[in-house]
């Protein structure tokens, strides 16, 4: 008795395991290599560029059919005000999406804090999106592999495979990811891959009048923006968390989180 | 009215029950809400039902055989429940065999298949070597019944399939079950604590999250899973004998007239030995649970990381009463001092078992909930309000009338499984 | 009884999970994934056709020459024109005609004053919106497509 049961036990097991080992079937990367030339994108933001029109917001929820009306964005830019008087006030009405058209800062639940002219430090605004880590932590934690980093260095989602567990939203320190509030899965900014691969800029890129937003090959040595991220002072956010994101920053304030 | 129902269809998932305060990042609202929060619940009642059990089982704690017996049956009831949070929350449920099919194992969701599965074959193996000796004579009992009415001859099919062909019920097959028993409880315990370890890990393990990444994490979810788990059992152990002697003494319901039915007296008695000693292990563990809690705790105060200044605001003031007074307080320290005082009875333990139940939800909330509390800006924060009056689907799955559903479901279950699987056996009936 | 399960889940699995499911450069952790995702991604249509200075003068100027002309590259011109007019990849077949937003909190998106001396916002010209001509569009008195000062109405 005792022993069919065990035997019966380990044939279950066995076969159980079977299941998850079955998924572990690797692509072969030099297959992949060869196909592709090198590329891996990389983003740069110059904040001392940016004035808060917030035409890259509504050019990404357009391009990329984010409901205008939702709260939710792929892209946003924040606004930092120091005061002379030693506080530092930080809002983004909409994620920015009509742009600052008012000086008082928006505190949330109907709050506002009007600040006088005079009071006025310095004051900067900082777009920011999803940085395609190097090493994402969103990627780990999907538990059905539902999102990845493709080899050209995009982290995307895979609509029809994501289950809608929020793991990643969690685990992403950027707040970059959000669900999607038709589709019911989980989305982010995919610098826009659809517009790469027919040679056209991402929709916020284009969009900026100003040139705060570039982007390009980081592993081609004669790119703008690698020269720029080789020769130049450039930053990157919450670094501490090891994901190596691949969105780098000019001007960014120790504050800046 | 149109307007309304446009602002909910573009309604993030998370806006109906977060309100933002200061500055959070526009993407965030509290998307793991109480569902998240019952399903760590609900594992640890699993996980801490099983350890109970194996107490009996694995180190052979005579006193403590029919609560051993009933936790068993009662963890039984409580597994399929474990999967209804998950299934409540999830944005896309009917994708959720994704986690079984492509599983992730980087991730700690991914174990969640496996490990569930792994410990549900473990508790049915162990509840079949218990109950065999019962389906067999079940069986022979309805087979010898010369008129059998229509359920009755379910039950023979039933009892009959149950069996699974092994209709040996002699000394030696018994003793054989007996010990088969032991070694599945002993391979059990450390699935259990896997099936809720990792539990720990999904949140202990996400850097991102200043208020959930401790290595401690899964330690302390398992101590306290386990104190749930001990709890829950000797609540319900309790409830259901107390309806015993109801029935016992007014003779209703079928084995209570039985000639050889136990008294009411008899079933006090039983009642008492096996609280008693069910309730030592439960404070063994209370203490353990807790001293991880109030050591993490000290830690971050005493290091004061870049995340203390928004942890402390969240702890010690937006949160207080909650943590310390609900968790801590009433949920720990309370049912604590009840239980350890002298002339310990049923009664209080029963009365601490219901405040540790508490406290110990009270600890999921406030580290799922309490995670979200506050922004990865860490200049602004997150009220969580539980959807009550559900004015769409999310708000039902995600809202108190979600959660009560949960929670109320193994109740159900037992009900059902207790017909096949009595909890409560006469001796010559059991295996063991 | 097991291993019948067993093997018709693996079936059933067999059916179910699209056969390019692997893992790319980056490994298991990183890209663990179904390859025909990237393509899904890849023929999404885009929307904005424009890229770049050149293409914006080029495409939008080959109808609207007046317009595009009469843009100043130092002012307005550096704005690209699906900013304000919307997408156009597929204008004058889908849409038709293209929004025009005579709003004025298009203009105050730019034109707010703010006194933000450390951004380049210093560099733009603002009205305060609760005082300057309130209730009027900004286009009554202001061309957008050539905004100097002298060629007021």
């Amino acid at each position: 008795m005792e022993r069919r049961e065990f035997l019966k036990k380990c044939v279950m097991v066995i076969a159980g395991a079977s299941v998850p080992l079955s998924a572990l079937t690797l692509i072969d990367p030099k297959k992949v290599l060869a196909a592709n030339p090198d590329i891996q994108w990389a983003f740069l933001v110059d904040t001392n560029k940016c004035v808060g029109c917030g035409f890259c917001v509504k050019a990404c929820k357009t391009e990329n059919d984010i409901p205008l009306e939702a709260n939710v964005t792929r892209t946003w830019v924040e606004r930092y005000v120091y005061t002379k008087d030693d506080r530092r006030y930080v809002d983004s009405p909409k994620g920015a999406l009509n742009g600052y058209t008012e000086a008082r800062i928006d505190l949330g639940k109907g709050e506002f804090k009007e600040i006088d002219k005079e009071n006025v430090g310095k004051a900067f605004f900082v777009p920011k999106l999803c940085n395609h880590c190097s090493s994402p932590a969103c990627t780990q934690v999907c538990p059905v592999g539902a999102t990845y980093k493709t080899d050209d260095g995009v982290v995307l989602v895979d609509r029809k495979w994501c289950i809608g567990c929020g793991y990643c939203i969690m685990a992403c320190p950027y707040a970059a990811r959000f669900f999607h509030p038709v589709l019911k899965v989980a989305d982010k900014c995919t610098f826009c891959y659809h517009r790469l691969s027919k040679g056209l800029d991402s929709a916020c890129v284009n969009a900026c009048p100003f040139g705060a937003r570039k982007m390009g090959n980081i592993h081609d040595k004669n790119d703008p923006i690698t020269q720029i991220i080789m020769n130049e002072r450039v930053g990157v956010l919450k670094d501490e968390f090891g994901t190596k994101p691949q969105a780098f920053y000019i001007g960014l304030a120790q504050e800046v989180r | 009215m149109v307007g309304q129902l446009a602002q909910h269809a573009m309604e993030v998932h998370g806006e109906a029950w977060t309100i933002k305060e200061l500055f959070t990042l526009p993407n965030e609202e509290i998307y793991w809400s109480i569902q998240i929060v019952m399903y760590p619940f609900m594992t640890g009642l699993v996980a801490g039902a099983f350890v109970l059990s194996s107490l009996y089982h694995v180190f052979g704690i005579e006193k403590l055989k029919e609560i051993a017996r009933f936790s068993l049956v009662f963890s039984f009831a409580l597994l399929p429940v474990a999967m209804m949070p998950l299934l409540l929350h999830l944005q896309q449920p009917f994708r959720g065999i994704n986690v079984m099919m492509t599983p992730h194992f980087t991730s700690a969701i991914a174990a969640f298949g496996f490990v569930f599965s792994t410990y549900g074959c473990i508790v049915a193996t162990e509840l079949w070597l218990v109950y065999r000796k019962y389906f067999v004579q079940t069986a022979l009992a309805l087979k010898a019944q010369k008129n059998r009415s229509s359920i009755d001859g379910m039950r023979l099919l039933l009892f009959t399939a149950l069996t699974l062909g092994a209709w040996d019920i002699s000394d030696e097959a018994v003793e054989k079950d007996h010990k088969a028993c032991k070694i599945m409880a002993g391979i059990g315990i450390p699935v259990a604590c896997f099936l809720h370890g990792y539990a720990g890990f999904i949140f202990g393990s996400v850097k991102a999250n200043a208020l959930w990444m401790t290595p401690l994490m899964p330690v302390i979810f398992i101590c306290s899973a386990v104190v749930s788990g001990v709890a829950l059992c000797i609540l319900s152990y309790v409830v259901v004998q107390e309806i015993r002697k109801f029935m016992a003494s007014r003779k209703i319901s079928r084995w209570a007239n039985d000639p050889n039915a136990p008294t009411v007296e008899q079933l006090e008695g039983a009642k008492h030995v096996e609280v008693m000693i069910a309730s030592n292990y439960l404070m063994y563990f209370m203490i353990a649970a807790l001293t991880l809690e109030i050591l993490d705790l000290i830690f971050r105060g005493y290091t004061q990381v870049k995340s203390w200044d928004i942890l402390r605001e969240v702890i010690m003031e937006r949160d207080f009463f909650k943590i310390f007074i609900m968790q801590y307080a009433i949920g720990n320290v309370l049912p604590f001092l009840i239980m350890v005082l002298p002339g310990r009875t049923v009664r209080r333990t029963t009365i601490a078992t219901v405040l540790v139940l508490f406290g110990v939800f009270m600890m999921r909330y406030n580290v799922v909930i309490g995670g979200q509390a506050f922004s990865l800006s860490f200049s602004g924060f997150m009220d969580y309000s539980l959807p009550i009056i559900p004015h769409n689907i999310e708000t039902f799955k995600e809202g108190l009338f979600g959660a009560l559903t949960v929670a109320a479901t193994p109740f159900v279950l037992f009900y059902f499984i207790n017909k096949v699987m009595p909890a409560f056996l006469k001796e010559e009936e059991s295996t063991h | 009884m097991v291993i019948a399960f067993v093997v018709a889940l693996l079936v059933f699995r067999f059916f179910y999970v699209p056969n390019d499911f692997g893992s790319g450069k980056r490994g298991f952790m990183y890209s663990f994934h179904r390859k025909s995702n990237e393509m899904e991604w890849k023929n999404q249509p885009a929307k904005y056709g424009t890229s770049g200075r050149e293409r914006m003068h080029e495409y939008c100027s080959a109808c609207h020459g007046a317009i595009v002309k009469l843009r100043s590259e130092k002012l307005h011109g550096v704005i690209p024109c699906e900013d304000c007019h919307g997408p156009a990849m597929n204008h004058p077949e889908n849409p038709e005609k293209l929004n025009i937003d005579r709003r004025r909190e298009l203009c105050l998106r730019c034109h707010t004053d703010l006194p933000y001396t450390t951004s380049e916002r210093k560099r733009i010209p603002g009205i305060n919106p609760k005082t300057h001509n309130t209730g009027i569009e900004c286009v009554k008195c202001h061309n957008p497509h050539n905004p100097s000062l002298e060629g007021m109405k």
